[in-house]
């Protein structure tokens, strides 16, 4: 076990040195949700009542737009220089590497997340203070969500044509029950109401993860034979 | 392996259960008192939404089977049964279109069961994408049944995800924990069409099979070939 977890560590770390030498997500990624921002707004008007009750989804919708462009990236770096083959040929259990993938992306996501997060505060003027603890169990739950289909879906995505287009088609009629519940956890949070209050959301999120993780972790191997 | 005739029969079978359901339908069955003939869509709605599970239901058992044995046939099983799934999740979206716009008064309206028929219609729409863009048939079987084994485990999660944000549909009343409500006539006419339906589908399930058999033989010809 100590090998598997040691295993799950090397790729975690390649990738984060990786992404920490060449900043290409991070850099685009922040950027982007920056764009989102104005384009919300541009989209919406600025009729404050309505911008309040949409707030929520917007701020998701820019999390699962920024995912995609950065989770589907996550595994181009390896088609690069027969890395493919160095993932294939490693000893043991493959599962090993996507949760190595599955904590780096989450990572990156995390980062990005909390970023978009603050500038919607400062841009949308959203007192994030009183709603910060509801967000704290909110956001990792809803980017393991999305992460763990979208680290398995990249994988595959990667080896086919038409990946950009086909990455999109598959992972978003999956993550609808994710973006739901993150949505309506979201509102009862921002709103300042208990987080018990969103409960039960919450209790389908984390179902909802541990099924998309035990499945990335049972067939990842399939998808890596290549 | 079916014989061809026991294919054909199981066609001529499908024919006159259908025929006997069409007559039941509009023969047998009683006028429903309030909303008159258009309930009899439901003779052709319920059967199709109950078949297209069952198809979704076997693309899961396809899948697994596919990554456990890595046998061809598992994966034809999965992929037929894939395409007829959507094809008859597209049946019960039209018809409850058509049955909506006289009962409801609108063609479409974002109800729990209305949404995730429609989210089911897009995983598997995707599923159908993604097969098309793989050539090689043993990488095309093995990233088809993971997409194919995610897509089934979330259908239950993107039930109650979709429950839980809003219902307007009638609660099921055929599968539901009380005895049913329905007239016995109605009852009837139903079940001999839900039978009809799959006969029907199991005819389209076995000649799709088949095709998918001869297509493989040749593409594998073609190759030997060169």
């Amino acid at each position: 076990m100590t090998g598997y977890a040691r295993r799950v560590g090397i790729v975690l770390w390649k990738d984060l040195l990786v992404e920490r030498r060449s900043k290409e997500s991070l850099n685009a990624l922040f950027f982007f949700g920056l764009l989102l921002l104005f384009l919300f707004q541009f989209s919406l008007g600025s009729d404050r009542a309505r911008l309040e009750s949409a707030l929520p989804g917007m701020l998701w919708l820019g999390f699962v737009l920024a995912g995609l462009l950065g989770l589907g990236r996550s595994f181009l770096a390896e088609r690069e220089n027969d890395c493919w083959e160095g993932l294939v040929l490693t000893a043991g259990d493959k599962s090993a590497i996507y949760l190595g993938k599955l904590a780096a992306n989450v990572c990156v996501m995390g980062a990005v997340e909390l970023v978009i997060l603050l500038l919607f505060g400062l841009f949308f003027d959203v007192d994030l203070g009183r709603a910060a603890a509801g967000l704290a169990i909110i956001l990792p739950l809803g980017t393991l969500g999305l992460a763990a289909v979208g680290t398995l879906f990249a994988a595959v995505t990667a080896q086919v044509r038409a990946r950009e287009l086909l990455f999109p088609v598959l992972l978003l009629p999956v993550q609808v029950p994710v973006l739901l519940a993150t949505v309506s956890a979201t509102q009862v949070a921002l709103a300042g109401q208990p987080l018990g209050d969103a409960a039960p959301w919450l209790r389908l999120l984390a179902g909802a993860d541990l099924v998309y993780l035990v499945i990335g972790i049972l067939t990842f191997e399939f998808v890596l034979e290549g | 392996m079916a014989r061809p005739v026991a294919i054909r029969v199981l066609g001529w079978l499908a024919v006159l259960a259908l025929l006997a359901g069409l007559g039941m339908a509009f023969g047998y069955a009683p006028r429903e008192a309030i909303q008159g003939n258009v309930q009899r869509i439901m003779y052709v709605h319920v059967p199709a939404v109950l078949t297209a599970y069952l198809a979704f239901g076997l693309v899961l058992v396809g899948s697994i089977g596919y990554l456990a044995s890595s046998r061809a046939g598992w994966d034809r099983l999965a992929a037929s049964a894939a395409e007829l799934g959507v094809l008859f999740t597209g049946i019960t979206i039209a018809s409850g279109s058509i049955w909506g716009k006289p009962t409801w008064g609108t063609w479409w309206t974002w109800d729990a069961r209305l949404t995730s028929t429609a989210i089911l219609f897009l995983v598997y729409v995707g599923y159908l994408l993604l097969r098309g863009l793989v050539d090689e048939p043993e990488r095309r079987g093995r990233f088809a049944a993971v997409v194919g084994i995610v897509g089934a485990a979330n259908i239950p999660i993107v039930h109650f995800s979709v429950k839980w944000w809003r219902a307007l549909h009638q609660p099921s009343t055929i599968l539901g924990p009380e005895p049913s409500p329905i007239a016995a006539p109605i009852a009837a006419a139903l079940l001999v069409n839900w039978v009809a339906f799959t006969l029907l589908f199991a005819y389209l399930l076995a000649r799709r099979i088949e095709i998918a058999r001869l297509e493989e033989a040749a593409m594998g010809g073609v190759l030997r070939a060169r």
